[in-house]
Formats: C-alpha cells, structure tokens, sequence
C-alpha cells in the first residue's frame, strides 16, 4: 500500500450523481429481443437461472404429484407402468439437474458480486453461455419427454438397464446428453463464480471477512469442478457404448456394470453436498440477519464448509453397499459417512448458539430456516441409519430412503432456499414480501412436507421398495400411501400460496428500501433493486459485516472509470487492488455458441458424425465471440504501474 | 418457417412410431397366413395381397425379436447372422422373400431343407417382433430404432451400425 | 404374509434389528434434546431486550462440547455397526444348503444344488427353507440387476449380471414371508415378488422329495386335453414341464406348478380363476412383462388350467 500514489480529490455529491448518471449509461442493460439474448449483466442472468430453474422444480413438483396420485391406492390403473417410470426418472433428472445446482448457480451469480461488493461477475459471456446451455438443456429433456423420448431409467440410468442390449430407443440418449448440457452449464458457472471472488472483491475485503455465502459458494462450485467430470465421462461412455458400440460396461468383452456406479457415485455424492452447502450459506446469512448478530463460530462454518466438500468425495460407496463390498472396504465408507455428521453437526451448533445470543425476529426467512432444523435434523439421522452396513442392506432402495433423501434434500436445502427467496425478495424487486401469505405457505409447506415424507420411514421399513409403479393390497402399505398424497396435497396448495404471494408482492407490496431486514452485508448497501453498476459510491470494506461495524468515514475506492465497463481486479488472499479491467460488452455470440453446440448435442444422439460436423458452427461462433476490437483491446489491462487505483483515504461522501 | 414446423412434426412422428412400448400387437395386423409362394394361382391374375411389417420402425419391439432371435434359438442355425446351418440373414440375398409378411411366413411355415415351421408355436406379435429384428440384420430398418450391441462377446457390429444392403430376391437355388 | 424390516424371523434380520433399535433411540435422543436447545436459544433470544455482545467465547466453549460429544456418539454407532456387520459375516460357514437364484426381467428362478445334477430342483418364485438350517443364497442375474431382498430374514443383495453374489441366511421361526426386488429393473419390478417358505426340517424334506418328481400325469380328460395343448402350443417354447415334451428355460419351471401359492412372481395368489385370467391376458395384470398374449379358446384355456392345478 505504501507505493499507492495517494491523490486527493474532492468528492461531491454532484460529482457522485454525475458519475452514476455516466455509470448507469455504460452499464446500461441491453434491450430489444437482440438485446435480450446478449444479455450479460450478472443480476439478469443470476435471475434467469433462478427463475428458469423455479419452473423446472414446478415442472418437477407436478410429475410428484402424478406420482402420488398413482400410488395413492394399490394397483391404480392412473398411470401404466410405462409412462410411471419415465415420470420418476424425469422427476428427480429435474429436480437435481434442472432445479437445485442451476437455482443455486443463479443465486451465486446474482449475489456473489453483490455480497462481495464488485461490479459485476468475471467473465459474463461465459456465464450467458451457461445459462442458454442450461435452458435449451431443459427444454430439451420435456420436449424429449412429450415426444416420448423421455428417460426411463432412474436419473441415475444404470447400466445394464439404461445399456445398448435393455435401452432400446432414444431414452437413455436423451438422459446422457442432458448431463452434458447441464455439465457445460454448471461448469462454466463454477469458473466465473470461483473467479468472481477470487478476483473481483472490493478492497479490504480479506478471504476471511468474505461472507459465509459466498464462502459456501465457493467450496460448492470446485466440487463441482471435481465431480462434474465423472459423470460426464459415465454419461459420455454410456452413449457410445448404445451409438458406437464400445464395451465400456460389457462384461463379457472386458468392461463393468459396476465401474458405472463408481463414476456415477463419485459425482452423485458430491452432488447431494453441491446442493447443501449452498444452503448451509443461506442458512448462515438468514440466522445472522434475523439474530441481529454477527454469526457465532464464523471460522468453525467455513472450516465445516470445506470439510464437508473434502469428506464429500470420499463416501460415494455408501450407495452402493447393496452391491456386494468387500466387508473392510464398506466399513471404511461407513466411518467416512459418519464422520460427515460432524461439520454438520457444528454448524447447526453455531448457528443454535447465534440464536441463543442474538435478538430472534420472527419473520418468515427465518422461520423457513427454522423449519430446516425440524426436518434436516431427523433427515440427518436417518442419514447415519442408512451409513451403518447392515441397516443400509435392509432399507436401501426402499422408501426408507425416499423420505431419507427429501428429508435432507427439501429440509436442508430447498427451505433455506425458500427463505433466501423470501429473504432477498425485497432486493430482487424492490418490494417486500407479503407477511401473512408468506406464513400461511410456509405452514403449509412443512405441514404437508411432513405429512407426505414421514410416513415414507415407516413404509420403507415395512419393505416398500423405491421406484415401484404399484404395489399389492393387503401389505399394510395403503393408509401410509394415502396419507403421503394428502401432504402432497397440502404442499401443492403451499406452492400455489407462495406464488401468489409474489405476485401479489410484485405489485402491491411495501416499497423496500435499500435495507429492509437490517442485514450486514454488502448487497443491502445499494438500492432496492440494485442499479446495473451495483454500487457506487465503494467504499472500502473494514470487517465481516462492513452495513454494522464499518466506520462511517471508510475511504471510498475511486480511480474506476465511469465512461465505460470497467472493473477493479484485487489480489485472491488480501483483496489488494491489483488492476483495472474492461469487462465485456453485451454480445450475441455467446447464445449462438449454445444454439449451434445443443444442435450438436442432440443431432450426435443420433449420429457420431454429428460430433464432427456439428463442431464446426461452434468454431465459427467461438471466433466472432472472440473477435477483438480495437477499443477493447486498447482498454483490456492496466497494469498496476500504469493506473492504479486510487484509494481516497481522506474523503467520504458528504 | 413452415419447413422448420414440417421437420418438427416429422421428428415427432418418428420419435412417436419409434417409442412406443406396445405390449400387444394392435388390433388388425394378424396376418394370416396369406403371402404366397408362388405366382402361379387359379383363376385371372390378381394383385398378391402384401403386409408391411408393422413393427420394424418400434426400438422396443425391434429389440424383443433380438432376444427372442436367441431365445428361441434361431441362433442354433443362423448363428448371429452370418449363416451356418442355415442360410445368413445379414447379407443381401433373400431366398423367400425379403418383405416383412414374406419373412412372417417363412417363420410361421418353415421351408423345405430345414426351417421348421412355428406356426402356433410363437404368438404373431413375437413373430412380428422377431420379422422386423430379422431386417435390421441387413440393416434394412430405420438406424435410429435398430438395436445396439448386446453386452456379450461380439461377433459382428451392432445392427444399428450396419450399412443397409439392399434385397437382392435370390430365390431357391 | 410377512414383508417387514421390523419383523424379523431369522438370525440376519434380528441382528440389524436390534442394531436398529439401538440406532433409532440414540438418534431420537439426540434430535429431541438438540430441538430442545434450539427452542430455548429462540425463546432467550426472541425475549431479550438490551443490545447483542460479541463476546462469545463461552458459547465457544459450548460449542466445542457439543462437537465432542458428537464425535463420541458418532463413535459409538460406528462400533455398533462394525459389530453387526463383524457378526452378519460370521454367518458364512461352508457346510449350508446351497441354492441358485437367478433373477430375470420380473421373475425368479430357484435352484437347489445337489452333487449329483438329477437331484438339483428347479422352481420358481418360491424359496422354501428348512427353519434353524444356514443356507447360502447364490445369486446370479440374467438380464439386468435385480435385488434379493426378504426383510424378515436378511438385507438385500444385489444380482449383477456377470458378478457372482452369495447371501448367507437362516430362519429361525416357521412361516411365510414375502420378498421382493429391490433394484429398479424395468417395467415390471413392482411385481417381481416372490414367497419365502420356512418350515420344519422334516416338512421340508418331504417338499423336496416330492420337487424330484417329475411332473404329475393328467387324470381327468380335461387335464389330458390341457398336457395336449401344452405340448402344442407356444408353452414349450419358454416353460419346462418335466417329463413331458416342454423343455424351454425362459420363463418358470412349471413342473409342480401347483405345489406353489403365488402365480406371476407373487403378483396373484394361484387360484384357477386367477390362473384363467393370465393365461386369457398377462399384459393386462403385468404390462411389458414376457409371457406374451396366446390365441387360446376359452375350452382350450380351461383345459389348460385343469392341467397345470393338478401339477402338484
């Protein structure tokens, strides 16, 4: 710091509102239907993951109803068997792979550089790629699905089942090229999110003052830099042993059917973690906000946060205990899921012991996170049932493990994501939150949650197994059937309620200002929605949670021109402003990349040569996205010699 | 515009016929036995009455005449195709008759010098089945629906991946 | 008939079940006395009135105690568990009655081993034990993988084609349990069940005695007519019905079809009408499954249900 060139500047009102006119003209969002499809501005495109992804979990949530309603009664005529499991492999394809790592990306990318007060993500056409990968991913599977394409072999479409010889058809293709879209697109949001906080947080702001959700984002998206590329390699070997005829999984000719589930676990495990740990981050902002104190054990949350993402890859066998182990090699994947309970087990300590301290305000963001404990605790202890050997043998692949999953799952995920929704709604739109409606779908919610998944306990022991299209009477399994449809039921209806609270929020709700719920961190430092720019003016951040402990008087960061997009780029461990960059204009290339590789994708289920052909298209766009321009090129870096930054140590705003 | 809703619909319709998991055969294609073995008949010449097999665009049925192939043990003279006993069924030379009720018949009837006749052995929605695996032998059904490999030792490249030979009717020699 | 984890009837059930219930209280413990704490940290909470500190260093402390404790229950459920795994394995001791499963797309075929192949019996669906005798379960697949799961008596084990699986178990008490798949295989594996018989040595004994047999020959006129029809339809292409001219081996071995309980893999109780009704119509009780829809005569299937009851 001592070498920063320290130039005094008077810094007026004037000048700010000036400057924010100028900022909001260079980072104007785009428009027109071009304008929408180049859209690179973090907030949109966090958004429309989020809600892209909402629909999918509709979409999901209606298949589960279609579920229960055939299992409703024994032998129900409601759907054939057929067209049950192509329901059940779309729903939980979609839920994992169209809804819970895309929602969570969206998050990232919308509050990541909020939280860590940048201007925008790094590298913003990379992640409009990966959201039109992601959305014509989607599409693609319901459009398959209506075709009767859709897959039917359970989302994680074993072989020798989802294999060349008992797959016939297109299903198993449809499943195994839908990975790969939601590969690309989880993957290339992994590297902006990692680069965004790596790169771009605001002066000041240390790794260790970094709020926890970014933390947790983090971890999150370099497990899924690690685990991504298992499945892509047991789904890219799946297709060419149906296309091509390789032996990947054949026995007879020197392959495995086991060696599928070992890759498929290696990714499918970190995956369950790649959509908890994301809401363990929520949970620690919503129990901080709504305590009125800085969270308790900070350091102890994000030591857990990265344990859990080590821990993580080392218990996939535990899904595959049934398979036939070797009995030392099970033990040691028992004691490894075990062990996983203690991260766990300290943040819900930390986050007891927040409330404990804290002044508890009772409003439904925190009630939803409340609501996490209830059901994540009890899924967490089924969680060590199904560790134990000999308890997994008798309840794996049964409903035991069904309420199991959505206990985990729903409790610890998708709550602290409906109170992270609820939460940040006044910041996504300017507007608060309906109280009492929110209330009433959250009472529904975890009414009808219980009352559909709990019984699943009881039935799975009672020997129902999964992923049955219908069952006999007289095994005793009907009134706990009924009674899941019933919570069904209610959590259609909690559903319903919530939409209708944003809708009628969106319109009528209270104005929200720039800090509705009294929160610490950055992202409510800036109006309600925040201006393309984010901020302005920056200030220096001082502490964890720089809206309570900061001084008034922070230095404002200055030295960032205002008549183009340009962004200050600080150094990964101490936030050391290291130089000035352009960040990318609004572009239409990277959504033809995605059109012309989803082409690609698709025509190579049907043929291998579409993979060579269809590459060419893409090359194409890749270059026009690329193209450099000179004004570009002038303005691309500044090293620091040439234009550091200045930091106004003397003045703040008026 | 309007070729692109064409291609849609055309795909849909594909994807539609190629799908389906029909686990009976649809009312009105029994197929009794009518093809005829020669053109020679009473009577002024008449048109011989033709069936298209109903099933060789179905993935799912062309894939339960694969394992039918084996399972009732076709295997044991035509071996994977290539022939032994029995002629081979993956080359271009048909000797009864390369149409879908041709194949039908040489099933249900048998031929003289050692196909045995199953009539009544093998329901007709399995004979159907077991015709439309039969031409994807030589390639001759859509590649999309023709089946892959089975995870067994190999002993010729998936029927998906044959080029189509085009029937050559050869007839007895 | 008896399909549940929680009512064990032979020695591997029992033991997972007590390690169950060992499990299921110390985790009920756990989840109420941490929802306790919770509900008092948010009563304090939500009554204070005067200004946060952040002075958490006792709350440190506490914290760091609960995590031990954590560690120390974690630690005690694991030893549990190694001790039933430790246990569940001991069960494996090489003088047992062996028997061949082999799972197919919705059905399970039987087999018991004897030195001598003419002494090995054949059946379907239906697995009958001597009760207080350790059998070892060989499990084979033919197709895809299936799971062989009695919850009254053992975990499941998986049947993986081209792996090899055996599954040690023993009933201690006599009765009828229900098993079903437990691994997604297809259209039907919500019907792929079968019945586990436990029964007194010497009950036993004389079931397999009487399994050696060959098939029963027709009394009746109209159980002659149903042989007849078996022989010339496309029954033989699939089922084997010792001692008559049907030797196929994909589907059940019919031979003492009538010594068993359940038809269609556990799916109906084998009553003649039940029977009528899937030979008149298969796909309509089990859609995709691979017995296929036969051309019969309502007098040729009545003839042919007089036939195989009688194929004790």
């Amino acid at each position: 710091m001592s070498a920063t060139p320290v130039v005094q500047r008077e810094i007026t009102d004037e000048a700010i509102a000036a400057e924010r006119i100028e900022l909001a003209r260079s980072w104007a969002q785009a428009r027109g239907v071009i304008g929408f499809l180049s859209e690179v501005d973090h907030k949109r495109i966090g958004l429309r993951f989020i809600i892209t992804a909402l629909a999918f979990f509709a979409l999901g949530g209606v298949l589960a109803a279609l579920m229960r309603i055939q299992l409703s009664v024994p032998e129900n005529a409601f759907l054939g068997p057929d067209l049950y499991n192509q329901i059940f492999t779309m729903h939980g394809t979609t839920m994992m792979f169209l809804f819970a790592v895309p929602v969570f990306e969206g998050l990232g990318l919308y509050f990541v550089p909020l939280m860590v007060g940048a201007r925008t993500i790094a590298l913003p056409r990379l992640a409009a790629f990966g959201y039109w990968m992601f959305l014509f991913g989607g599409v693609f599977l319901y459009v398959s699905f209506v075709l009767n394409i859709g897959p039917d072999n359970g989302w994680f479409s074993y072989v020798p089942l989802a294999g060349p010889e008992f797959g016939p058809g297109k299903r198993a293709d449809t499943w195994a090229q839908l990975i790969t879209f939601t590969e690309v697109a989880s993957l290339v949001g992994a590297i902006v999110i990692i680069v965004t906080i790596f790169k771009y947080r605001r002066p000041g702001m240390t790794l260790d003052r970094m709020p926890i959700f970014p933390w947790a984002e983090l971890v999150t998206n370099f497990m899924i830099i690690f685990a991504m590329p298992a499945v892509m390699l047991a789904s890219t070997a799946l297709i060419l042993d149906r296309l091509v005829g390789t032996h990947f999984f054949n026995q007879a000719q020197g392959g495995d059917p086991i060696l599928y589930q070992h890759l498929f676990w290696f990714f499918g495990h970190p995956e369950v973690y790649l959509i908890f740990l994301p809401a363990q981050g929520l949970m620690s902002t919503l129990i901080q906000t709504f305590s009125g104190r800085p969270i308790v054990g900070y350091a102890a949350l994000v030591t857990s946060l990265v344990a859990t993402a080590f821990m993580g890859f080392g218990l996939w066998v535990h899904h595959m205990f049934a398979a036939g182990l070797p009995e030392i090699g099970a033990s040691f994947f028992t004691a490894a899921s075990m062990m996983i309970a203690i991260p766990s087990g300290v943040q819900i300590f930390c986050w007891i012991a927040t409330l404990w301290s804290g002044k508890v305000r009772f409003e439904v963001p925190l009630l939803y996170a409340l609501g996490y404990f209830a059901i994540f605790i009890i899924g967490g202890m089924t969680g060590l049932m199904v560790a134990s050997v000999p308890l997994d043998l008798q309840v794996h692949d049964t409903y035991f493990v069904v309420a199991h999953l959505h206990y985990v799952l729903i409790g610890g995920a998708v709550f602290p994501l409906f109170g992270a929704l609820h939460y940040w709604f006044p910041k996504f739109t300017g507007r608060m939150p309906g109280h009492r409606l929110g209330m009433i779908g959250f009472w529904l919610m975890f009414a009808g949650f219980n009352l559909t998944f709990f019984p699943m306990h009881q039935l799975g022991l009672d020997g129902m197994p999964r992923r049955v299209y219908t069952y006999l009477p007289g095994l005793g399994w009907e009134t706990l059937n009924l009674a899941a449809t019933a919570g069904a039921v209610a959590m259609v209806l909690a559903v319903v309620s919530i939409v209708i609270n944003v809708i009628v929020s969106m319109r009528s709700g209270e104005v929200a200002a720039a800090n509705p719920w009294d929160a610490s961190t950055l992202e409510w430092s800036t109006s309600s929605p925040p201006p393309p720019y984010n901020f302005h003016p920056a200030t220096v951040v001082a502490s964890r949670d720089p809206l309570w402990e900061d001084p008034p008087d922070q230095p404002i960061i200055d030295g960032i021109r205002t008549d183009r997009r340009e962004v200050l780029v600080t150094r990964l461990l101490d936030a050391e402003p290291d130089h000035r960059y352009h960040s990318p204009l609004p572009n239409v290339w990277p959504f033809m990349t995605a059109l012309f590789v989803s082409i690609m994708l698709i025509a190579s289920m049907y043929t291998p040569w579409a993979v060579v052909w269809g590459s060419i298209p893409p090359t194409i766009t890749l270059i026009a996205w690329f193209w450099p321009r000179r004004k570009e090129v002038d303005d691309e870096t500044h090293p620091v010699e040439k234009a550091r930054p200045r930091l106004d140590e003397a003045t703040g705003p008026a | 515009m309007r070729c692109w809703i064409a291609i849609a619909v055309l795909l849909a319709a594909s994807a539609c016929e190629r799908e389906r998991r029909d686990f009976k055969l649809p009312n009105g294609e029994q197929l009794t036995q009518s093809t005829r073995l020669s053109q020679l008949q009473p009577g002024s010449p008449s048109q011989p009455m033709t069936v298209d097999s109903p099933l060789e665009h179905n993935a799912y049925a062309l894939s339960e005449g694969k394992r039918l192939y084996s399972a009732y043990n076709c295997v044991g003279c035509h071996a994977q195709g290539g022939g032994a006993i029995g002629p081979a069924l993956m080359d271009h030379r048909w000797i009864y008759g390369s149409r879908g009720d041709q194949i039908f018949s040489t099933i249900v009837q048998g031929r003289p010098n050692g196909m045995p006749a199953f009539g009544g052995r093998i329901p007709d929605q399995q004979v159907w089945q077991l015709v439309a695996y039969v031409q994807s032998m030589s390639g001759n059904v859509p590649k999309d629906a023709a089946p892959s490999r089975n995870d067994d030792m190999q002993a010729a490249k998936p029927e998906l991946r044959r080029e189509p030979k085009p029937p050559v009717q050869t007839g007895h020699r | 008939m008896i399909q549940s984890v929680l009512e064990s009837a032979g020695i591997q059930a029992a033991r997972v079940e007590s390690e169950w219930w060992t499990i299921f209280w110390i985790t009920t413990i756990v989840t109420v006395i941490v929802l306790a704490v919770l509900g008092i940290a948010l009563k304090r909470g939500a009554a204070r009135t005067d200004a946060t500190t952040s002075h958490d260093a006792h709350l440190h402390r506490y914290i760091a105690f609960a995590t031990v404790l954590t560690v120390v229950i974690l630690f005690g459920i694991l030893v549990r568990s190694i001790v039933t795994t430790r246990a569940l394995a001991s069960e494996r001791v090489t003088d047992v009655m062996q028997i061949e499963v082999t799972a197919y797309q919705w059905w399970w075929s039987v087999e018991y081993q004897h030195p001598e192949p003419e002494q090995r019996v054949r059946t379907a669906n239906e697995l009958r034990l001597p009760v207080g005798r350790t059998v070892a379960i060989k499990l084979l697949a033919s197709d895809v993988i299936h799971s062989f799961w009695v919850p009254s008596l053992s975990g499941k084990l998986d049947a993986i084609p081209g792996h090899e699986a055996v599954l040690w178990l023993r009933a201690d008490k006599a009765g009828v349990y229900r098993g079903q798949c437990a691994e997604y295989c297809g259209f039907q594996h919500a019907h792929m069940a079968f019945v586990v018989v436990a029964e007194p040595p010497d009950q036993f004994e004389r079931w397999i005695q009487a399994q050696r047999k060959t098939a029963e020959q027709p009394q009746t006129e109209l159980a002659q007519r149903g042989l007849h029809i078996v022989q010339r339809s496309a029954c033989v292409m699939c089922h084997t019905i010792r001692g008559t001219a049907a030797g196929g081996r994909m589907g059940p071995d019919l031979t003492h079809f009538a010594s068993r309980s359940t038809i269609a893999a556990g799916t109906l109780p084998r009553t003649p009408e039940h029977v009528n009704n899937w030979l008149a119509d298969p796909q309509a009780i089990k859609p995709g499954n691979r017995m296929p829809t036969l051309a019969l005569s309502d007098a040729d299937r009545a003839a042919l249900v007089a036939y195989l009851e009688q194929l004790r």
